[in-house]
């Protein structure tokens, strides 16, 4: 009693609540680690930039503007996300449409829109949110485990946007958003037996979708992983050197701004996507380990807020988020070190790139809000 | 939860992969990125020949030396241009687009051009001071080589320097070992079939940077040899026969629609597009008033004139508006019913002599008489004659393989409103009918028009590559009959009326073809042709053409429209010469030189 007294004192610094930090609805835990990764992030790109410095400092302040974005998405109530996900889905899905026609080519693929002198952005990104958030609402009213009806309804909120992204083409970034949904469906219950069904139904399919779905440089990219001297010019030409990068770095790595693969531009990529590679390279096993950690205690943190939730949408959007997140780290680390064959996906929190990051962070906004504010 | 579980297992394999990559193979890739010995580097593909019909040479690859820095191993950048400046001429200019390149995203490792065509003199003498210049080196590659130069050059079309743009339209990995890229003609529309696919080689390197051996080799794929309908002779004697005149001639085989000759004057020479010009070279050709850079055949557009009036001509027939036997009272000028404007014939005088006299549709062509297609277009359906001149290839492009073939234009009221805002009147159709007004074509149009005639209604469609080496050759199908209401007698009258326009002599003033003064004497073949004039200005009311009054660019252009031998064409064939004057005192002998050539060498061969 006298505890519960005490909490309604101002000023108090004894009890968790009035922290300043709870008020503003952030998680301590989850943003401590998230810094710890920015700041491992802008260290690497520090080295990797060499000497064009500008690129550090463009990141640095998008940082400091994600973590602004952070703080705003923290403050939004979850049901204010809730009744918010249809729309914003379904401006998504317009916007993707708009980037199918009118958007602009770069290295052969039309996946940005332009708003001239203004800035330039790929409604992609903002389907890696507004994808689990429409899920999350779908299945908010109904009763979980999903039954055959709604999963079908659901399948198609993940699939019409993943087919348009893939139009573009950006095979990547469709099957993410698509995994990212299906994640949201395995947190609402659905039965692992479904999701073996579906790898058997892919496995067979396989053959099928080689032929016909798939382009030629998409096969080449498969068939690289296996051999990547098959492709030395093309895709090969990535792994070789990140995987060269990677290895040569031993254990405790070559120190920072001592990486002679990336530093001589031979690691193609290696602000963006390729960034571990230069991780390996300069600092080492040890190195690697450690953002692992990082990263990983993230995920837990993460978890562990979703679940402690207080709404089934709040839960299944903060969990799909975070297995969002998994899933993009796990996609990129395995592509630079040749377990997976190359998309363009970026390593999360420290590839050079703003877009990918202000998504990120809004969603670590919106995971301490879905735990820090009450029910409604 | 169950997640968790399933999510560090996979951080674990993620980890697993970093030992092994890490502490297992570290030797490995120590070694291969000490001094980066592994190195990959593209093949370039050699690109395709083109060749005429007889196996002419028109577009060839040739070694070429060129001046090469990889900056990753020079040290001091501007160092080493200054050594090398003390040993070879370079201009500044050269500096300037090396640093432009140097700055542009390239392969590390990759010598980057600064001299292109080196001589012999200065190979050696970079070869003699090779071990003062690290990181230097001559490179040699295949580079493009037109060996008819500016004979060709419309036809073929050249390559160029590829662009930043180029580069993002299409797949850089294709494109890897290649800094040309067609971009005219020929060379254009077949790049993907010219170009092959580039080859890799991974090579191991000492520490200077030279190759020490050869790991694998994967060789580039060639690019696809064409053949062209093109006959190199024909056309040097289509250059020829313009001489110093600006004009375009096309001359097309009426049985496969293959393009025989393909001229534009004046010319340039591609070469020099890819040996590199100066500044003000490059602006001299792409400023010129003359505009040598562009193609004449294929994308000049001018009013036909008395070249259409066969269109008109046949229309008139097929909509039952004339007959071949209507005749009418041409008096040197017309007017519409109601009407105040004078619309005159070619022969019209101040003092009101002029007209034909009584024609019939046959005579109205081979004499040219306006005053009878006025009347035809002043009674024949706008929009009947414009569809109708559709079929003949107007306002369309026929070609099979150019794709930037301009389509003219065939004005009708639709078309009048959306640009001009106003609403058709007669006087348009009138003018119409003697291919005046709105009206626009190209030669390439004129000649697949002229080749319908030759075979009698049937449409062909120009092509220029015959053959590409390793297809099966496909002979070009002639499409059925396009236009109706017309019978084969309707077309044997209007190739009759042709042939008189040049063979019809001795009938006294003016009652011979228009062209038969010209060409028509001493001729060994049958000819059939149809001379215009296109006037350029609008002459007033009341006053006649005074040619040297009128600046250079406002003469009017002349036409000769032609195929031979009539009974069996070989040739179909159109002549402009820009403001050149008369169709009949100008282009017809033009085309009646390149004829001649023509058939005099196949009968040669017989």
């Amino acid at each position: 009693m006298s505890m519960d007294f005490q909490r309604q004192l101002p000023g108090s610094k004894n009890s968790a609540e009035s922290h300043w930090l709870y008020k503003l609805h952030l998680d301590p835990l989850l943003l401590v680690l998230v810094v710890a990764v920015l700041a491992f992030g802008l260290m690497v790109l520090f080295s990797a930039a060499g000497d064009q410095s500008r690129l550090f400092d463009a990141q640095f302040q998008r940082v400091l503007v994600a973590m602004a974005v952070l703080v705003v998405a923290a403050q939004l109530p979850p049901d204010l996300y809730f009744r918010w996900a249809p729309f914003v889905y379904f401006l998504g899905l317009f916007l993707l449409l708009l980037v199918l026609m009118v958007g602009v080519k770069v290295k052969g693929s039309q996946r940005w829109l332009e708003i001239p002198g203004l800035l330039r952005f790929q409604p992609s990104e903002l389907m890696k949110i507004a994808v689990p958030m429409a899920l999350a609402w779908y299945l908010q009213q109904r009763v979980l485990p999903p039954s055959a009806k709604h999963v079908f309804f659901s399948l198609l909120i993940i699939l019409l946007p993943a087919l348009a992204i893939a139009a573009q083409p950006d095979l990547g970034t469709a099957i993410l958003v698509a995994g990212a949904g299906m994640a949201v469906l395995m947190l609402a219950g659905l039965s692992w037996r479904y999701l073996g069904y579906a790898f058997l139904l892919i496995a067979a399919a396989a053959p099928l979708l080689w032929q016909f779905a798939l382009q030629g440089y998409q096969r080449q990219r498969i068939i690289t992983l296996f051999d990547p001297e098959s492709d030395p010019l093309g895709a090969g030409w990535n792994i070789i050197q990140s995987t060269t990068a990677i290895g040569s770095g031993g254990v405790f790595g070559k120190g920072l701004l001592q990486g002679t693969q990336s530093h001589l531009d031979f690691l193609p990529e290696a602000r963006t996507d390729f960034i571990i590679a230069v991780v390996g390279e300069e600092l080492g096993l040890v190195g690697v380990l450690c953002l692992l950690l990082l990263y990983l205690g993230i995920i837990a943190r993460g978890l562990v807020l979703a679940v402690s939730a207080q709404s089934t949408f709040a839960r299944l959007f903060a969990g799909a988020l975070t297995l969002t997140f998994f899933i993009y780290l796990f996609v990129n680390i395995a592509m630079v070190s040749g377990l997976l064959p190359v998309v363009g996906v970026p390593l999360p929190l420290v590839s050079y790139g703003g877009t990918s990051i202000i998504t990120l962070m809004a969603s670590f906004g919106i995971i301490m809000s879905m735990r820090t504010h009450k029910a409604w | 939860m169950s997640f968790f579980v399933i999510v560090v297992l996979c951080v674990g394999v993620l980890a697993a992969r970093f030992v092994q990559l890490q502490v297992y193979e570290h030797e490995s890739y120590q070694y291969r990125s000490d001094k980066n010995r592994i190195q990959v580097q593209p093949l370039a593909p050699p690109r395709g020949l083109i060749f005429d019909r007889n196996g002419v040479l028109l577009a060839d690859n040739r070694p070429s030396s060129a001046l090469g820095i990889v900056v990753e191993r020079v040290g001091d950048l501007d160092v080493a241009i200054q050594q090398i400046k003390a040993i070879v001429t370079l201009s500044e200019e050269q500096i300037e687009q090396f640093h432009e390149r140097v700055k542009r995203s390239r392969r590390p490792g990759e010598a980057i051009v600064l001299a292109d065509n080196l001589a012999e003199a200065d190979i050696a003498a970079l070869a003699v001071n090779r071990h003062r210049l690290q990181g230097v080196e001559v490179i040699t590659r295949l580079q493009r080589y037109y060996p008819e130069a500016d004979i060709a050059a419309h036809a073929v079309g050249s390559v160029r320097r590829m662009t930043e743009r180029d580069l993002q339209q299409r797949d850089p990995a294709e494109y890897r070992a290649t800094q040309f890229i067609g971009k005219r003609g020929v060379e254009a529309y077949y790049e993907s079939a010219l170009h092959g696919r580039p080859g890799f080689q991974q090579v191991e390197t000492d520490a200077h940077g030279r190759v020490t051996r050869i790991i694998d080799i994967d060789p580039p794929m060639v690019g696809q040899n064409l053949n062209l309908y093109l006959d190199t002779q024909l056309q040097r004697a289509a250059v020829a026969a313009l001489g110093q005149r600006r004009g375009a001639v096309v001359a097309l085989d009426p049985k496969t629609g293959g393009v025989l000759a393909l001229v534009s004057k004046p010319s340039y020479d591609p070469n020099q597009f890819i040996a590199g010009m100066s500044e003000r070279e490059f602006r001299s050709l792409s400023e010129s008033a003359y505009l040598p850079l562009f193609n004449r055949a294929t994308n000049g557009q001018y009013a036909p004139g008395s070249t259409f009036k066969p269109v008109v001509g046949l229309a008139g027939i097929a909509s039952g508006v004339v007959q071949w036997d209507t005749k009418i009272e041409d008096r040197g000028s017309f007017r519409l019913a109601g009407g105040e404007r004078e619309y005159r014939d070619w022969s019209w005088t101040v003092d009101d002599s002029g007209g034909q006299g009584i024609v019939d549709l046959r005579k109205a062509i081979y004499r040219s008489s306006n005053v009878y297609f006025y009347d035809v277009a002043s009674r024949l359906d706008i929009n009947y004659l414009a569809q109708f001149a559709a079929d003949f290839g107007f306002g369309r492009n026929l070609a099979v393989d150019i794709g930037d073939a301009s389509r003219g234009l065939v004005p009708d009221p639709e078309w009048k409103i959306g640009a001009k805002g106003e609403k058709w009147y007669q006087g348009d159709s009138v003018n119409m009918g003697i291919g005046q007004g709105d009206l626009l074509v190209t030669p390439l149009q004129i000649a697949t028009y002229v080749a319908m005639i030759a075979n009698r209604g049937r449409v062909v469609r120009p092509q220029m590559v015959m053959s590409r080496a390793g297809d099966t050759k496909t002979d070009a199908q002639l499409a059925p009959e396009q236009t109706a209401n017309l019978s084969a007698e309707d077309w044997q009258n209007v190739v009759a009326a042709m042939e008189d326009v040049v063979h019809l002599g001795g009938q006294g003033f003016r009652g011979n073809g228009t062209a038969w003064a010209y060409i028509g004497q001493r001729i060994g073949y049958r000819m059939a042709g149809k001379s215009g004039t296109a006037q350029v200005v609008e002459i007033r009311q009341g006053e006649e053409y005074n040619e040297e009054e009128l600046s250079e660019f406002r003469r009017k252009h002349a036409w000769f429209m032609a195929f031979a031998p009539v009974e069996d064409p070989q040739i179909a064939l159109a002549v402009l010469v820009e403001n050149g004057g008369g169709g009949s005192s100008v282009a017809a002998p033009v085309a009646r030189e390149i004829i001649d050539s023509y058939l005099e060498r196949s009968v040669a061969m017989q």
